[in-house]
């Protein structure tokens, strides 16, 4: 009886050793799909040569804007907190040194 | 020395680097032939953010699991740090990107792979965080398992672009770029480097006062008691 389980436990493997190998290889097959030109669907038409017509030097000022407020924000709150800490780990080793005193 | 003058002086250096040096870089950088729009430039300060999002979740991924099997305080403080680091490079990105991409698609989001997955990640990051602050005992454990899902999505946010169809530029797009761009690109790089460094020995180094701070707390109580 145990002998007869053995192929079907090989079956098995084999069976998920392809089914693994088979979804490793699914990214690579979803690569090769979205590489193929794809056509519109019918009632849909291509849009060619129109842009809006936006300025593009607020959008540059404003992603640098961004970065450089976001950053600027957070110094200020790490050295806000390195400094109220810092401050009460002095307090305290101040009362610990002071209570030690006979 | 004061640990605040020794963590200040990476901080001046790089916010010189970053902040002088580069804009009149990227400023003077020739067009970039496939993309040569003035916005395009949002590209030497969006993408570097970006690998500095990915390097700090890599960064809290890996404390964090050290920290799970070994648990060593010095991860957890240093997981800590990086998660905080994650979301604030992913804030940069995911406000960056938008204003980027509302010039060059015409709309500021589009619920694409690459974009939703970075959006994930640093969601994933935040929960981290409000886990830490609000989880109670224990949560800093809890955390670390969230890190390190967190860290798991890097791949995807990565790959997304090459395996998905999606409006957001490939990932060959950076190793694509002509000489002149290169230059200042990786210069960007190494300046968000820099600040990366600085502010994450920075914040590793407030968790640390704040363990120095629980112990003392714990030497008065018993000297009270």
């Amino acid at each position: 009886m145990i002998m007869s389980h053995e192929p079907t436990a090989c079956r098995v493997f084999r069976f998920l050793a392809v089914a693994v190998l088979v979804a490793a290889c699914a990214p690579v097959f979803a690569g090769a799909a979205s590489q193929q030109p794809v056509q519109p669907p019918p009632g849909y038409e291509r849009v060619t040569g129109s842009q809006e017509a936006l300025p593009a030097a607020p959008f540059l000022v404003a992603a640098y804007a961004v970065i450089w407020v976001v950053l600027v924000v957070y110094l200020w709150s790490i050295w806000r907190r390195l400094r109220s800490v810092q401050r009460e780990v002095d307090d305290l080793k101040r009362r610990l040194e002071g209570g030690s005193k006979p | 020395m004061s640990p605040m003058t020794r963590v200040s002086g990476p901080f001046t250096v790089a916010l010189l680097v970053l902040f002088t040096v580069a804009p009149v870089l990227v400023a003077l950088a020739p067009p970039h032939p496939g993309d040569p729009g003035l916005e395009q430039r949002i590209f030497y300060y969006h993408v570097p953010s970006a690998m500095m999002m990915f390097l700090a979740a890599f960064t809290c991924g890996i404390a964090s699991a050290v920290y799970l099997f070994k648990n060593t305080r010095a991860a957890d403080r240093l997981a800590s740090a990086a998660g905080e680091l994650t979301t604030i490079f992913g804030l940069i990105v995911l406000v960056t990107g938008p204003i980027w991409a509302r010039k060059r698609w015409g709309h500021w989001w589009e619920w694409d792979a690459r974009l939703t997955l970075s959006l994930l990640l640093w969601m994933i990051f935040l929960a981290y965080l409000l886990v830490r602050r609000y989880g109670g005992p224990g949560s800093a454990k809890l955390a670390s398992a969230v890190a390190l899902f967190g860290m798991a999505n890097v791949p995807f946010v990565y790959v997304s672009v090459n395996i998905w169809r999606t409006l957001h530029p490939q990932t060959s797009y950076v190793p694509s770029l002509p000489p002149g761009n290169r230059g200042v690109f990786w210069f960007a790089v190494v300046a968000f480097l820099l600040l990366y460094s600085s502010l994450l020995a920075a914040r590793t180094w407030l968790e640390a006062l704040r363990d120095d701070l629980e112990e003392l707390h714990l030497q008065i109580d018993q000297s009270e008691t």
